[in-house]
C-alpha cells in the first residue's frame, strides 16, 4: 500500500494528540509513524504522520482531520518536494575487535558515536528513512541492543511553501 | 460582576438563550444545583435517569431547532449520558451536555465517581472540553454552543470539576468567537452550482434524495421549489421525513431497506440523483454498487467528509443546503414536466402501494393510519426503534419539518419516550405522540414519572406484539424462524404500570376502539396517556431489502 506523509498543524491544547490518534484508530487508518513537536508559533504544534492507504483513503483522512476543531491545517508532503528527516539512536554491542569496523560504518553514513561503554556504544544518525534503514541494517550483525527512531518529520522546500 | 463558576455557567447558558435544562443532580454538581436553587431564568426538568435527560435534550432540539441542554454528575451520571450523546452525534443534533467532575486535585487518582468522560466521549462528540480553570467557563460555553449549532450540528460536552464550580471569577460574557481553525463552508462554490444546474437541465429522469440536512438547515421551502421547478420525484431518508410534504404527488416516501417499492425503483432507474443533506447510509443504499446505477450524482452537504465517503460523486457541492438550493433554484431552467418519467414513477406508485393484509388481529399499520386520521397529520410523531418505527415512517404522512423524530443512525431503543418528553417541553401546544414497541418502551419507561410531575401531555402508543419484533422478523426471514430470545410474552401490565406512575392509561384490542382512545388521550392536556395496543404478533415490516441486496430487490410480503 502506498505511504503518504502528511503534516497536521494543530492548536497546542491538551488532548489534541489523542483526538488525532483516536481518529486514526477508530476509522481504521494505519499510522506508520507519528512525530509531534512545537512550531514557530507557540500556539501551534505540528504532527508529521506517515499513513498507508490509497488516494481515496488519504482524502477521507484529510477531511476527517479537518472536522476536528483543533486542527488548523492539513497538507500532504509526499507529492511535493520536501525535506524529510528522521533521527535514530542505536545501541550496538561493541568490543575492542568490532569497534573500529563500526566506526567506519558510522563515518560512511556521516553518523556519530555519542556514547561509548565497554561492551556497547550508541550511534546517532539523521537522514531520510531509507538512510536510517540502511544504517540499521549494517549494524544488525553486531547486535542491536536497543533502538529508537523518532519517526519522520518533514518540511516542504522553500519554493513549495504557500 | 463577580460570580462563582456555577453561577457563571448558568449566566452563560442564559446568554445563549437556553430556557430549559434536563438533568439529575449528584455529588459533583452540588454547586451547580445550589446555583439553580435560586435561579429564576432557567427551567430545570428533573429526570429519573440521565439517559432520559440526554434524549430529552435531543428531542427538544429536534422539535425546536434550538440547542438542547442536559446536565449530569460525574462518573455514572456522565456515563449514563453516553448513549444519548452518541445518538445525537450520529443524527447531527445540536446538543450541549454538561457534566460535573471531581475536583482538579482529585483528577486522575481514580477518585470516587471519577471517570474520564472527555476521553470516553471523544469519538461521539463534535468537540468536548475539560474545564481547567473557572475563568474559561464563559468562553467555553460560548464556543460549545457555536460548535454545536453551526456547520454540521452535533453534541458538545463540557466537563466541569467541582472546585471550579465554586471558584469566584470576574464574569464577562464574550461577544465574539475566535476560532480560526473552525470555519464551516456555507456557500456552495458558484462553479459547482453552475455545473449542477447544467446536469439538472439535461437530465431526463431526475430524482431527489433528501435527508436530515434539509431539516437542520431549514430548507424545506427551497426543496419544494426545486422539485416542482424541475418536476422531480422526491424520496427522503428516515431523518428526512417532513422535509418534503408526503401528500405531494411528487413525494415517493422513504427509500432503502424499508422504503417504498416506487422510491427504490425510481432511484434504480433515474439518470440523475440529487442527494441533498443525506449521507448514503447503508440502510439507504443497500448493496452500494447497485445503488442508482444509471445516475450521475450531485451531492449537496455541509460536511465535506461526507462527499465521496460511501459513493463517488459527479458534482459535489459543499455548503449549507438552504443556501445551495437557493442558488441552484436561481440557476436552473423551469421544466414543465419530464412527462414520461413522472408518468412512469406515478405508475409504479399506483401499482405497488404500501400495503398490509387486514385479516387477523389488530394491525399496527392500521393503528398508525388511524392515529394519522385522528390527528389530521398535525402531531409530532416520535418513535422508539424497531418495527413500529418503520410503520410510523410508512403509514403516517409527514408534511412539515420537525414533526417526525426518530433515532436514525444509532438506532437507539429507549429513545422515543424521553425524546417525546423533550419535544413536548419545546412544543407545549402540539400533540406529541411516542409510537413505541413493547420492547423499547421498557428501556426508559421511568420518565413517565417526569412527564406526570411536569404535566406533559405526551401520548405513548405502545404497539404491543409481545416480541422484540424487528429481531423476530429477521430471525423469521433470515434465520429459519429460530426465534432466539425475542419472546416478551411475560411483559408487565403496561396499563397498571402507567397508572402506578400517575398516567392515564387504556388498553385497546379492537380497531373500532382506536379512535375513541386517541381522542381521550388528546383531550387530556395535563399529563401523559399510555395506550397499549394489543397488535398482531407476527406482523412484518414490508417492503424489506435483505442486507447486502440491491434496493430494487425487495421482499414485499
Amino acid at each position: 500500500m502506498k505511504k503518504h506523509t502528511i503534516a497536521v498543524i494543530v492548536e497546542n491544547r491538551p488532548g489534541v494528540l489523542s483526538r488525532v490518534s483516536g481518529l486514526f484508530s477508530r476509522r481504521g487508518y494505519n499510522i506508520h509513524s507519528l512525530a509531534v513537536g512545537t512550531t514557530e508559533d507557540e500556539n501551534l504544534s505540528r504532527m508529521t504522520i506517515v499513513v498507508e492507504g490509497d488516494d481515496d483513503t488519504l482524502e477521507q483522512i484529510t477531511k476527517q482531520l479537518y472536522k476536528l476543531i483543533d486542527v488548523v491545517r492539513v497538507y500532504e508532503l509526499s507529492n511535493i518536494s520536501a525535506v524529510d528527516r528522521e533521527l535514530v539512536l542505536i545501541k550496538v554491542a561493541a568490543n575492542e575487535s568490532t569497534r573500529s569496523e563500526i566506526q567506519q560504518i558510522v563515518d560512511i553514513f556521516r553518523a556519530k558515536i555519542v556514547d561509548l561503554g565497554e561492551n556497547a556504544l550508541i550511534v546517532e544518525a539523521t537522514g531520510d528513512s531509507t538512510k536510517i534503514d540502511a544504517i540499521e541494517n549494517m549494524l544488525k550483525k553486531y547486535g542491536i541492543r536497543e533502538m529508537v527512531r523518532t519517526g519522520k518529520v518533514s518540511l516542504a522546500r522553500s519554493e513549495e511553501t504557500k | 460582576m463577580e460570580l462563582t463558576g456555577a453561577q457563571a455557567l448558568l449566566e452563560s447558558l442564559k446568554k445563549e438563550g437556553v430556557e430549559v435544562i434536563f438533568g439529575l443532580p449528584g455529588g459533583q454538581t452540588l454547586p451547580l444545583y445550589d446555583a439553580l436553587y435560586s435561579e429564576k431564568g432557567l427551567r430545570h426538568i428533573l429526570v429519573r435517569h440521565e439517559q432520559g435527560a440526554g434524549h430529552a435534550a435531543d428531542g427538544y432540539a429536534r422539535a425546536t431547532g434550538k440547542v438542547g441542554v442536559c446536565l449530569a454528575t460525574s462518573g455514572p451520571g456522565a456515563t449514563n449520558l453516553v448513549t444519548a450523546i452518541a445518538n445525537a452525534h450520529m443524527d447531527s443534533i445540536p446538543m450541549v451536555a454538561i457534566t460535573g467532575q471531581v475536583g482538579t486535585s482529585f483528577l486522575g487518582k481514580d477518585s470516587f465517581q471519577e471517570v474520564d468522560i472527555t476521553g470516553i466521549t471523544l469519538p461521539i462528540t463534535k468537540h468536548n472540553y475539560l474545564v481547567k480553570s473557572a475563568d474559561q467557563i464563559p468562553n467555553i460555553v460560548k464556543e460549545a454552543f457555536y460548535i454545536a449549532s453551526t456547520g454540521r450540528p452535533g453534541p458538545v460536552l463540557i466537563d466541569i470539576p467541582k472546585n471550579l464550580q465554586l471558584t469566584k471569577i470576574d464574569f464577562k460574557y464574550p461577544e465574539s468567537i475566535n476560532m480560526p481553525a473552525y470555519k464551516p463552508t456555507y456557500h456552495g462554490h458558484p462553479k459547482q452550482i453552475a455545473a449542477a444546474a447544467k446536469l439538472i437541465d439535461k437530465a431526463q429522469k431526475p430524482m431527489i434524495y433528501a435527508g436530515g440536512g434539509v431539516i437542520s438547515s431549514d430548507a424545506a421551502k427551497e426543496l419544494l421549489e426545486l422539485a416542482t421547478k424541475i418536476s422531480s420525484p422526491v424520496t427522503t431518508t428516515l431523518l428526512g421525513k417532513g422535509a418534503f410534504p408526503e401528500t405531494h404527488p411528487l413525494s415517493l416516501g422513504m427509500l432503502g431497506m424499508h422504503g417504498t417499492v416506487y422510491a427504490n425503483y425510481a432511484v434504480t432507474e433515474c439518470d440523475l440523483l440529487i442527494a441533498v443533506g443525506a449521507r448514503f447510509d447503508d440502510r439507504v443504499t443497500g448493496r452500494i454498487e447497485h445503488f442508482a446505477p444509471k445516475a450521475k450524482v450531485i451531492h449537496i452537504d455541509i460536511d465535506p467528509a461526507e462527499i465521496g465517503k460511501n459513493v463517488s460523486v459527479d458534482i459535489p457541492i459543499v455548503g449549507d443546503v438552504k443556501n445551495v438550493l437557493c442558488a441552484l433554484n436561481n440557476h436552473i431552467k423551469q421544466k414543465d414536466s419530464h412527462s414520461e418519467w413522472v408518468a412512469q414513477v406515478l405508475a409504479w406508485k399506483e401499482k405497488h402501494p404500501l400495503c398490509y393484509k387486514s385479516n387477523g388481529g389488530l394491525k399496527p399499520q392500521a393503528v398508525i393510519e388511524e392515529i394519522y386520521r385522528v390527528t389530521k397529520g398535525e402531531a409530532i410523531i416520535v418513535t422508539e426503534v424497531g418495527q413500529h418505527q418503520m410503520w410510523s415512517a410508512q403509514y403516517y404522512k409527514y408534511t412539515s419539518p420537525r414533526t417526525f423524530i426518530s433515532s436514525g443512525g444509532l438506532g437507539t431503543m429507549g429513545f422515543g419516550l424521553p425524546a417525546a418528553m423533550g419535544a413536548q417541553v419545546g412544543k407545549p401546544d402540539k400533540i406529541v405522540i411516542d409510537i413505541a414497541g413493547d420492547g423499547s418502551v421498557q428501556m426508559n419507561i421511568q420518565e413517565l414519572n417526569t412527564m406526570v410531575n411536569n404535566k406533559l401531555p405526551v401520548i405513548i402508543a405502545i404497539m404491543n406484539n409481545q416480541y422484540l419484533g424487528m429481531v423476530r422478523q429477521w430471525q423469521e426471514l433470515l434465520h429459519g424462524r429460530r426465534y432466539s430470545h425475542v419472546d416478551l410474552d411475560d411483559n408487565p401490565d403496561f396499563v397498571k404500570i402507567a397508572e402506578a406512575y400517575g398516567a392515564q392509561a387504556f388498553r385497546v384490542e379492537k380497531f373500532e376502539d382506536v379512535e375513541k382512545a386517541m381522542k381521550k388521550a388528546i383531550a387530556k392536556r395535563d399529563g401523559p396517556t399510555v395506550i397499549e395496543f394489543i397488535v398482531e404478533r407476527e406482523e412484518n415490516v414490508f417492503p424489506f431489502v435483505s442486507p447486502g441486496q440491491a434496493i430494487n430487490e425487495m421482499l414485499v410480503d
